[in-house]
């Protein structure tokens, strides 16, 4: 047997119930070979060619074009039909997850959740079915400063050190407005007084109070290093206190890590972009965005992301004037638009979600689908690598049957790195096969 | 009346109004060179349509115009009848996380007394929202408890509550256990504890002998004069229309043996019933087709019921209800997203319901089982105009609706979107 048709079943095992709770299989150790053939190649970043083919040798992509040849035992799938684009990145989700918010203090930055991944989620299942390789997964939105976020692939069955993407951006979540605020809490009362921040000040203030303290804390570390380096230091010189939570907030004033923000209505984005601008430090992406119709000439002009539902709103005061229209029209405008999950539901629909943007902003197809393929890579440092189809890049590819940006198309494989993880053809032959076995009278154990 | 509220003097109390609203507007509409997608029949490559007091006057090939009509030149769109979403909030959650805005859920088990349309928000801004995307009626319904109350199916158009109203009562609306846990809402908090449907059947069992003995009290009373007649009895009165079988129930049932047993209890206590939800109807399509129950698809933006069941459950499982012969309707289960209609639709369609069947799945058949087929669901001559107009497939993303018709009367088809996006459009145009 083929290591990759021997990779393909043991993903499948997975859409079991037993598998997908189980023990990870792992066996895509040796990186993945595959040629996919004669499919409408849709790259990107470098046109579309009609009839074509893709070539993954261990895991990168070798080859771009027609009648492409493979060597001798790789596997060779015909798409014939069917569509061949990069594979889809969710820039903003909590899945894979054993925990999402440290919710007990309003500052933690410290605190990460790429040591809490949970490689056997049947979320990432859920993902791969509709075409997704990629994941930034981050710290909840209950505290101004959360936590720091990581960037996977979806190797299901791998350790998860494994899924762990290292040439993505170190990211560092913040949160401004009602959930910060805890303004949607119920059962908050004079016994349980609500936690300062309680307004959107407040969180302002708590952020600038905090690295305030880290721009102190690093002069205290610069002074201490520039005696310590002098001929002869001071005999009673010690250093600084180390403090793990300020050296978090030092590192995102280094550029070391870069700041990903939710926010939801305009004052509150402006104002962090100015927090961000008086203190010097990088915001890569802001999440929901949900009024950035209101502020894309600010957020083009600072070259500042957005990550964005398509249409998901009015679900809370904050996100009442969250229009359709709000991806397309800041993405016409220049901004850096990405479509998010935000959900292990959703997550399986983002081509549908970005397709949603024809229709609500006059997106072209081409500009649709890159709100979920080089646009959530760019905005996770990782564009040289994944997000369109290239030669050299990594072999993360989707198949859908109709155009991805069809409300009529499906996802039919998923592939990362060169390995199968998703085809939904085994799914259905081994769904017909249980089926058949289930029909079969038994063989034995005669009286029931 | 409240049935056929298209025939009749009713109708031309309407035309009447329309006629003062829209001043010396054109009696008669013309859409010319469309191509007509009426859903049942052929379509027509490139028809006329001649829209006359509010209804389908003439439909074809070869009609032509008639003098002083306004003439819509409508080459290079399609015309389609207007998508009837078959199980929504509109009207009664405006912003879902702030209670003050939300009105679909009332508090305890037994509500069958309360009446969606007495709650109906006609200007909330989700309507014109979906009615921009083709969607034109919509039932109305209650949620929560074991009995949520009463639904209204409405157009989404009209000046108060009661002007949308195509039918109320539409139906009566029983919620039975989900499957995976809980019942539903973020994170479980809805605060209602889970009831297995076999116990919910037998007080549902409880709750109807009582007001059948209810109502036989009162006949009796009523001839005895020396009797007291009983004291009011607001479930009793609110259940005894459906027990009358005038007014039919939405059962949400969800697992297959729930769904069996539902089947055998609708048919015992002689309902007429409708299922939404059945997310595992699938698995018992032949006995749902047997039954003749329709069924509305629940949100197919969900995850599969049980991971056995396969990551398409969901979405499959329209497909395989109507290759078993049973009528299925879409419906959004929202009212924020209620505009999304159509990709439900289309999302079966992906995995294996035939196209046209997806289509009349959003039309013709949510207007079959809720008794309005003679009015509403195609376009044919003598129904109401109710008729949109689009630049491509009913069911794509990039379709854009171009006009939308409700009874005759061309809708606004600007909305919250619109007017928030034109609003700061004016940044780049103002004068500095």
């Amino acid at each position: 047997m083929s290591r990759t048709s021997r990779n393909i079943r043991i993903a499948f095992l997975a859409w079991s119930v037993l598998a997908a709770f189980g023990a990870a299989p792992g066996a895509w150790a040796d990186g993945g070979n595959l040629l996919l053939k004669n499919g409408t190649v849709i790259t990107v970043t470098k046109g579309i060619i009609p009839r074509g083919d893709v070539l993954i040798m261990s895991g990168k992509i070798t080859e771009i074009g027609e009648n492409l040849t493979a060597p001798t035992g790789v596997l060779t799938i015909d798409v014939t039909g069917k569509y061949i684009l990069p594979g889809i990145i969710d820039s903003h989700t909590h899945i894979a997850l054993g925990g999402t918010n440290e919710g007990s203090e309003p500052i933690t930055p410290e605190v990460e959740v790429g040591e809490v991944v949970v490689a056997d989620d049947v979320s990432m299942l859920t993902a791969l079915s509709g075409g997704v390789t990629m994941i930034h997964t981050l710290h909840g939105s209950a505290n101004p400063i959360g936590g720091q976020d990581v960037t996977l692939k979806l190797k299901w069955g791998q350790p998860s050190e494994d899924l762990i993407v290292k040439e993505a951006y170190r990211t560092l979540k913040f949160a401004l407005g009602e959930n910060p605020k805890q303004s949607n809490r119920s059962g908050i009362s004079a016994a349980t007084p609500p936690r300062y921040p309680a307004t959107r000040m407040g969180v302002n203030a708590i952020i600038r109070r905090e690295l305030e303290r880290a721009k102190l804390y690093m002069a205290q570390w610069d002074r201490y290093s520039k005696l310590k380096a002098q001929k002869n230091p001071p005999p009673t010189l010690l250093p600084p206190r180390r403090d793990l939570r300020l050296e978090a907030l030092a590192e995102l004033l280094r550029g070391e890590l870069v700041a990903r923000c939710h926010s939801y209505v305009a004052t509150e984005t402006i104002e962090f972009m100015n927090l961000a601008k008086e203190f010097g430090f990088k915001v890569a992406c802001f999440e929901h965005a949900w009024e950035g119709y209101k502020i894309a000439d600010e957020l083009a002009a600072a070259g500042i992301g957005i990550s964005v539902f398509a249409d998901s709103w009015a679900y809370k005061m904050e996100a009442a004037e969250g229009i359709a229209y709000n991806a397309g029209y800041c993405a016409k405008k220049g901004v850096l638009v990405s479509i998010n999950s935000d959900s292990g539901e959703r997550i399986r629909r983002l081509f549908n979600d970005a397709a949603k943007t024809m229709k609500y902003g006059g997106l072209s197809e081409d500009e649709a689908l890159r709100l979920v393929t080089i646009n959530p890579a760019i905005q996770l440092g990782v564009d040289k690598i994944v997000g369109s189809l290239e030669v050299g890049k990594h072999g993360d590819v989707a198949v859908f049957n109709e155009h991805p940006m069809s409300a009529y198309t499906r996802c039919d494989l998923t592939v990362i790195e060169g390995d199968v993880y998703f085809d939904r053809a085994q799914v259905l032959k081994e769904r017909e096969e249980a089926a058949k076995k289930a029909a079969a009278p038994k063989k034995d154990g005669g009286a029931s | 009346m409240s049935k056929r509220p298209f025939v009749g003097c009713g109708l031309f109390v309407l035309a009447a109004a329309l006629a003062l609203a829209q001043g010396p507007a054109a009696k008669v509409i013309v859409i010319k060179g469309a191509r007509i997608v009426p859903v049942i029949g052929d379509d027509i490559p490139s028809g006329t349509i001649v829209i006359k007091d509010g209804l389908i006057d003439a439909i074809g090939a070869g009609v032509p115009v008639p003098p002083g009509a306004r003439v819509i030149d409508a080459t290079g769109l399609i015309a389609y009848p207007g998508m009837i979403d078959g199980y929504s909030f509109l009207g009664l959650s405006e912003i879902s996380g702030v209670s003050a805005t939300v009105d679909s859920r009332e508090s305890g088990r037994v509500n069958p007394q309360v009446r969606s349309v007495e709650a109906l928000r006609y200007d909330s801004m989700h309507i014109p929202i979906s009615r921009s995307n083709g969607i034109t009626a919509a039932l109305v319904a209650p949620s929560g408890g074991l009995i949520s109350g009463v639904s209204c199916l409405v157009n989404l158009d009209g000046w108060t509550n009661r002007e949308m109203v195509i039918k109320t009562p539409a139906a009566l609306h029983i919620e039975l256990a989900t499957i995976r846990g809980g019942r539903g809402g973020f994170m479980g908090m809805t605060g209602q504890q889970r009831v297995e449907t076999p116990k919910a059947l037998e007080e549902l069992k409880a709750l109807f002998a009582a007001a059948r003995a209810y109502e036989k009290r009162k006949a009796y009373a009523a001839r005895q004069t020396l009797l007291a007649l009983p004291d009011f009895d607001e479930t009793a009165e609110a259940l005894l229309p459906v027990l009358r079988g005038e007014v039919p129930v939405v059962v949400s049932v969800h697992a297959d043996k729930d769904i069996k047993l539902v089947i055998d209890f609708v048919t015992a206590e002689n309902l007429k019933a409708i299922f939404f939800g059945v997310e595992q109807g699938y698995k018992v399509a032949s006995d749902i087709q047997k039954a003749g129950i329709p069924c509305i698809m629940g949100s197919l933006y969900d995850m599969p019921p049980t991971w056995e069941d396969g990551y398409d459950a969901l979405f499959r499982n329209p497909g395989e209800l109507a290759k078993a012969g049973v009528k299925i309707a879409f419906a959004s289960v929202s009212s924020s997203t209620a505009k999304d209609l159509p990709y439900h639709a289309a999302k079966a369609a992906a995995f294996g319901l035939d196209r046209r069947e997806a289509l009349k799945a959003v039309t013709l058949y949510p207007a079959q089982i809720f008794g309005l087929d003679k009015a509403l669901g195609s376009l044919e001559k003598g129904k109401t105009a109710t008729i949109v107009l689009a630049d491509n497939d009913l069911l794509e993303f990039r379709t854009n609706i171009k006009h939308v018709f409700i009874n005759g009367r061309e809708t606004d088809l600007s909305n919250r979107y619109t007017e928030l996006l034109e609003k700061f459009k004016k940044r780049d145009t103002e004068e500095k």
